[in-house]
């Protein structure tokens, strides 16, 4: 049964807490939206399936009451697939940092996204590997600093949103920690939208990225998300230097004609057994 | 009852024995030797109406299994050398979190891509050891097509009971090669299956230390929610990092197998009450040195075997206990001395030689016999 009135208690193991992410991180932010946004889209909590790899962003599964799978470092959309395929039924949602995610899981990021399996991948995008002390990540801004790039990056990020649409996804969204309203939104699209979703959260970590990047305050690094976000439709009639070191959010990419990998799969199955 | 004998190559045999053991998902990446389990299943499994998945990598096909297993699939995947490398993380994880799986791994030459077409033994070590940390795992060296099959059920049946991977050790020659198997009905073999625990949700707590049984695992989705991690956790699945919950935790994962081992273990002894030369022989090897033994008995020397069928946890009671009655023992293995190692280690006071032939062709039955012969005259 799920409860009409909206309560954050009902979803969170509080047991488990406090959690293990910084005052002033965005992950909580993250944490409570996709919590309202499972409520908004009445899933039950049993049917829900959360995996994680590894990293800060991971640690959310052991905090929030379903069926929850923390994994290992780069593989928890395997996971995700895995229980996909063999119980269709289940809703199941991948958490996962921007490390995790593109650099030693990019392989089963792009996987993912070719297969289109229904289902949802939040990226937790705070341009480190925070866990480990502030490393450059493969989504860390050229010429930023971290503790593998004293000197500056100057290896060229992804871009979550192009890289998922390129590889195949279905449903490719960006918003903010700071945008909270709005990354609830897009949260219950995600879940709601049938295929491979992804949604891309810039978030902050001002203890490893913010701190060597001139924002070592929270409070910085949710400016630097308010004042360089822009809204793709008002992006469209903006030039490359104004965009340059910008950031879109939004709804930038749907398709909902393209086969669902797990529904076909099953109907695969049925023209086997009726030849 | 008329028999279903059927001839087929080794590989097939597995994927047989898989269905007949209620294989619900494989996941896997094509390797050789051991790609044909995925073609056969590819083709079996849909029939079925189960999941057969080719995924994007080796360290993927097995998070695939670990993700079905843990929504209550019986799974398998299948691989070789290079492709169990891969897969050691993860079959770390299924240790660590008591995920029953299946891995097949069709021994081919090493180190690194090796000899991808010809057969070798050199993986016995790196089941047991291949992944970080102290775990425990259980291994099965079938030695012909027949066995393969019947050793693959039992291997589901380990991993369920046990709740922990297991896997099956064949090599090229015997994962290619074609013989005659028996094939059962279900009715004749035993099964174990998946169940849903004996308490409900509210009371159920995903893992057990103490008690000396296995927790069944709860498939996901049927209402018993809980969490599972790779970090050292507590009985509730949660990670702890309490002194006495850490050490208990490891104990356990060690301790379930290794106090079963009376009913894990498998062994065939050949010839052995009056041998005066033990062979200790596993998987291709052995079937020459079976051969061996009756060149051996021809020409006076009294020779025989003992054959790991359950390689891991090593058999180490019997090898002692031989140990004592016969003094020389002869461990013809393909890799430059493996189990050997293990022999040495349980032997007491026997000298202990090795045949260590790596050269991508099967161990032949002269070869052992010479040795044995030489051993004879030592």
């Amino acid at each position: 049964m799920i409860k009409t009135k909206f309560d954050y208690d009902y979803y969170l193991r509080k047991n488990t807490l406090p959690h293990i992410w910084c005052p002033g991180c965005g992950d909580g932010i993250i944490l409570k939206a996709l919590l309202r946004a499972i409520h908004k889209c009445g899933y039950s909590k049993d049917e829900v399936v959360i995996t994680s790899g590894i990293g800060c962003a991971s640690r959310l599964p052991g905090y929030v009451d379903f069926n929850t799978i923390h994994t290992t470092h780069g593989r928890a959309l395997t996971f995700a697939i895995g229980i996909k395929m063999y119980k269709p039924r289940l809703k199941v949602i991948t958490i996962s940092g921007d490390g995790d995610a593109l650099a030693i899981g990019g392989n089963h990021f792009i996987h993912a996204a070719r297969r289109n399996i229904d289902m949802t991948l939040i990226v937790f995008n705070n341009y480190t590997y925070g866990m480990t002390g502030g490393q450059y990540s493969p989504t860390q801004p050229l010429d930023s600093y971290s503790t593998t790039t004293p000197f500056g990056n100057i290896e060229s990020p992804f871009d979550v949103c192009n890289l998922a649409q390129a590889a195949g996804a279905t449903w490719v969204g960006r918003s903010t920690s700071y945008h909270a309203v709005q990354l609830e939104k897009f949260m219950v699209n995600a879940l709601n939208h049938t295929g491979f979703s992804v949604l891309d959260v810039i978030t902050n970590c001002h203890i490893s990225y913010g701190r060597r990047n001139k924002m070592k305050s929270p409070v910085d690094m949710v400016k630097y998300q308010k004042e360089k976000a822009i809204a793709a439709r008002s992006a469209e009639n903006m030039s490359a230097e104004e965009l340059a070191g910008r950031f879109k959010t939004g709804v930038l990419f749907e398709k909902n004609d393209k086969p669902e990998f797990s529904s076909e799969y099953y109907k695969k199955l049925e023209s086997i057994k009726t030849k | 009852m008329s028999k279903n004998i059927k001839l087929m190559q080794g590989n097939e045999a597995i994927a047989e024995g898989a269905v007949i053991a209620g294989c619900d998902f494989f996941a896997g990446y094509p390797i050789t030797p051991s790609s044909e389990v995925a073609e056969i299943l590819s083709n079996k499994l849909p029939k079925i109406g189960k999941v057969f998945l080719q995924m994007e990598d080796e360290i993927a096909a097995l998070g695939a299994v670990l993700g079905a297993a843990l929504g209550g699939a019986k799974a398998i995947t299948a691989s070789s050398g290079p492709g169990i490398s891969l897969k050691q993380e993860h079959i770390g994880y299924a240790s660590m979190c008591e995920i029953p799986c299946v891995i097949i791994n069709v021994m081919r030459g090493g180190p690194s891509t090796g000899l991808p077409t010809l057969p070798a033994q050199s993986d016995i070590m790196q089941a047991r050891w291949g992944t970080h940390g102290d775990h425990a795992i259980i291994a099965i060296t079938p030695s012909s097509v027949n066995e393969s099959l019947y050793e693959t059920i039992r291997a589901f049946n380990l991993a369920v009971k046990y709740r922990t991977p297991v896997m099956i050790l064949t090599d090229e020659i015997i994962g290619h090669m074609r013989e005659k198997v028996v094939i059962p009905d279900k009715n004749e073999v035993e099964i174990i299956d998946v169940k849903l625990p004996d308490v409900p949700p509210e009371k159920y707590n995903p893992y057990n230390f103490t008690s000396g049984k296995v927790t069944p695992l709860a498939p996901m989705g049927e209402g018993y929610r809980y969490h599972v991690t790779g970090l050292i956790h507590g009985e509730t699945g949660f990670p702890s990092q309490k002194t006495d919950v850490i050490q208990n935790a490891e104990n356990w994962l060690i301790d379930k197998i290794y106090k079963n081992i009376k009913d894990i273990e498998k062994f065939e002894e050949f010839q052995l009450e009056d041998a005066d030369i033990l062979i200790v022989a596993y998987g291709s090897t052995s079937r020459s040195a079976r051969q061996a033994i009756m060149m051996a008995r021809a020409a006076g020397i009294k020779a025989g075997m003992f054959r790991p069928i359950t390689i891991w946890p090593f058999p180490e009671e019997q090898i002692s206990s031989l140990s004592k009655k016969i003094k020389k023992i002869l461990v013809p293995e393909m890799n430059m001395g493996q189990v050997i190692l293990e022999v040495q280690r349980n032997a007491c006071g026997s000298k202990v030689y090795g045949l260590n032939i790596v050269n991508g062709e099967p161990i032949t039955p002269d070869q052992i016999y010479a040795k044995i012969k030489e051993v004879s005259e030592l």
